[in-house]
Parts: structure tokens; C-alpha cells; sequence
């Protein structure tokens, strides 16, 4: 990257209140007040934020690790989804308990 | 020299669907490509600016003044967001701009011609941009994500445009004679350099762009998805469409026309259309005038290092 025009930010913005703030972009600025200025023109303007986050992209780490992240092995077993099993179990067993207690169909 | 297992395992991984963040390893072609794809986009957006420019102070009221200033900021932000995005990729901004204004790279067809009178204002407006929507909507699936990330944003703000064109064009359509005329005269007009712009028929197994799913919808398809939706929106407000040839084939479900001259859209992206070398000349004026800004945002980054 060209130095002699600053560092890159990155921009994160939240569009309503209690909502998750999501990347928007990033700019490059040759330093912090400039940067929110081009936040605020770039991701503000439009009155489509409530809040801006503007950081030195230098200051993100990331957690690269596939086994983590992106695992091949098959981890249903800790999702609800990894259950939908439960609604024929139910169907199979309340059909088992009525007929124990000789209900009529 | 690049490692082919490594380009085969990125070609395997966009084809299964998979994006492309900034910091991540990709091929030469696939980074060249991208850049100069996103580029032309950022360049057709500043350039684009221009001939709306021409008309701000010659809107007919208040209301159309502070809409088109809006369309006008909205661009140029693009065109920041887009410059931005090929600059994470490798090429900075002061080099597009100077290629740009040298006449090394290239912007959309549609910029390259004048506008006469305000119902070209208002055709750009609504099918320039609708035609722009239609291959930016498309956009939002490349395997590049920062970009197709931007482009959600822009089609976002493209809605207004679309629909601010869309407003004055209905206007002149239920005004006077004079007002149609003239507005039937900018769809004559701009036909031609309408159908030229989502460009010609390139085979897709020969389009390298498509193959990276840089873009993901090939020319042709392009066209006939923006025919489909707007040739009965233009008929029925009472404009003619200026093509004997055009109508909808119920057999192959396509629309037919009649084939657009593909040597004038390579004469007028070379730089040769009617507007071209005034709306560089503009652009060349504007970045020496505006290169104190430049120089006084360097010296306060020089000051901070």
C-alpha cells in the first residue's frame, strides 16, 4: 500500500438501535479525524446509520484456524437443528403411550 | 511464477460459490481482472456525474435541483467506494485517476455522448440508470465480496435514481405535445447507446470475467432481463420504442431487435464518442483544481507520520 496517503480503516455501522453492527467498507485516511469525516460522508450521510465504528484495520486480528471455523466434522450434535429427529420420536411415542393406555384413535 | 494446484484449488473453491475477502491469496488474472473491471466501474461513475452536472442549474424546479444535486453526490460516492475497493486490490487512486484523465482506461458508452435537452436528463435518469441497476443487482453475487458488498449499497441508492428519472419522465409524458416530443426525441436519442451498454454478445465460456464470477451474468442476459421489464414499462406511458424490429418472441421466450453497431460502442469507449474529449477535458481541469486539496490532505498525513 501507498503510504503517503495514510492508513486503511475499516467501517462498521448499525442501521437501527439494538442492531448488530455490520461491516460496511473501509477508506483511506491519513489520519483518525479524517478518517471519521469520510466515515460520516461515506456511510452516514443518507441518514442510513445510527452509529459509525471507524478502525485502523491494522488493529484487526484475525482468528484463522479451519478446524475451528470451517470444521469437517460433522457437529450437529451441538445445533437444535441437529434434532429434528425429536418431532417422529414424539409422534412415534405418544402414539406408543395411547395405545398402552388403550385410548381409542 | 504461480503455483497451478494452488490456482486450481481457487478456480474449485469460486465455482463452488465461494467468496474472495481482500487480504486473502488469489490468482494474478483473477486480481488484474478484478481491478480493471471495478475500475471502469469507479471510473463510470465519476464521469457519470458529469453530464447531470451540466443540468443543476438548469432543472426545471426546487424540488428536481435538490434531487439531481443528491444523484450527483451519490455518484461521485460511488465512485469513491468502487476506487477504494480496486485500490485494496493493488492499484492506487491517484494512478486510476491519472489514467483516467489520460485516456489510458475506460468509461461506461453512455457518458461518452451529450445531453440536450432536460428530457435527456430524465431518460438517463430512469433507463441509464435502470440498465445500470439491472447489471449492478447482478453484481451482488460476485465471488469478490468487498465488491458485491459495495454494490448492495449502491443499488440501494441507484433506487432513488431510477425512480427521481422515472417521476420527471412520466411529468413530460402527461405534459403538452411539445414536452412528449421531447421527451420521445431523448429516447431516439439514447436507444442506441442504451442497447450498447450492457455490451456485446461475448460468448461466456470466452469471457474471462465471467469465469472468476467477477460478474455473474453474461452480456446478452443482461440486455434481454433490462428489455423484459422496461420495453412494456417505456409502451405503455405512450414513447416509442425507435426499433421496427423489437418485440418479444413467444417461442424462445427473448426479446428480438435489431442488432445494435458494436464498431461504434468500440470508436466511442476509445474516447471518440461525441462528448468524450470535452467531458476528459472537464475531468482533467477539475483534478488540477482540485489539487491543493490533494496536497494539503498529503501534508497533514506527512505531519501525523
Amino acid at each position: 500500500m501507498d503510504t503517503t496517503v495514510g492508513d486503511v480503516y475499516e467501517v462498521f455501522r448499525q442501521e437501527e438501535q439494538g442492531d448488530p453492527f455490520r461491516h460496511a467498507g473501509n477508506l483511506l485516511a491519513p489520519d483518525d479525524d479524517l478518517a471519521l469525516q469520510y466515515a460520516r460522508d461515506l456511510y452516514g450521510r443518507r441518514h442510513e446509520s445510527v452509529r459509525l465504528w471507524v478502525v485502523r484495520r491494522a488493529a484487526i486480528m484475525e482468528v484463522k484456524d479451519a478446524d475451528l471455523l470451517a470444521s469437517q466434522l460433522d457437529r450437529t450434535y451441538r445445533e437444535g437443528a441437529g434434532y429434528r429427529i425429536t418431532v417422529e420420536k414424539r409422534k412415534a411415542l405418544r402414539a406408543r403411550v395411547a395405545a398402552e393406555r388403550g385410548e381409542a384413535k | 511464477m504461480e503455483d497451478q494446484a494452488q490456482i486450481d484449488e481457487f478456480k474449485a473453491r469460486i465455482d463452488a460459490g465461494g467468496k474472495v475477502e481482500v487480504g486473502d491469496w488469489m490468482p494474478e488474472d483473477y486480481r488484474t481482472r478484478a481491478i480493471r473491471f471495478i475500475e471502469m466501474h469507479g471510473n463510470s461513475e465519476l464521469m457519470g456525474a458529469l453530464p447531470e452536472r451540466d443540468w443543476i442549474l438548469r432543472a426545471p424546479s426546487l424540488r428536481r435541483k435538490l434531487a439531481l444535486t443528491a444523484k450527483i453526490q451519490d455518484e461521485v460516492g460511488h465512485g469513491q467506494l468502487l476506487y477504494r475497493v480496486a485500490e485494496d486490490l493493488g492499484k492506487p487512486r491517484e494512478a486510476m485517476l491519472e489514467d483516467l484523465i489520460a485516456g489510458r482506461t475506460k468509461f461506461h458508452n453512455v457518458f461518452h455522448y451529450p445531453t440536450r435537452t432536460w428530457a435527456d436528463v430524465a431518460i438517463i435518469g430512469w433507463l441509464v440508470d435502470a440498465a445500470a441497476i439491472v447489471s449492478q443487482t447482478a453484481l451482488r453475487s460476485s465471488s469478490y465480496a468487498p465488491y458485491a458488498r459495495t454494490m448492495t449499497r449502491i443499488c440501494w441508492e441507484e433506487a432513488f435514481h431510477l425512480k427521481q428519472g422515472e417521476d420527471a419522465v412520466l411529468t413530460l409524458m402527461a405534459g403538452t405535445e411539445r414536452q412528449k416530443e421531447m421527451c420521445q426525441e431523448a429516447l431516439n436519442r439514447w436507444w442506441g447507446p442504451l442497447m450498447h451498454m450492457h455490451g456485446p454478445n461475448t460468448p461466456a465460456e470466452r469471457d474471462g470475467d465471467l469465469a472468476w464470477k467477477i460478474k455473474t451474468k453474461c452480456n446478452y442476459d443482461l440486455r434481454q432481463e433490462f428489455l423484459a421489464t422496461y420495453i412494456p414499462k417505456i409502451r405503455e406511458i405512450g414513447l416509442e420504442v425507435p426499433d421496427p424490429n423489437m418485440r418479444h418472441d413467444q417461442a424462445t421466450g427473448s426479446w428480438l431487435y435489431t442488432e445494435p453497431d458494436w464498431e461504434e460502442l468500440k470508436t466511442v469507449v476509445r474516447g471518440a464518442g461525441p462528448a468524450s474529449q470535452e467531458r476528459l477535458g472537464f475531468r482533467r481541469f477539475n483534478y488540477e483544481e482540485t489539487r491543493w486539496v490533494r496536497d494539503a490532505v498529503l501534508g497533514s498525513a506527512s505531519v501525523a507520520a
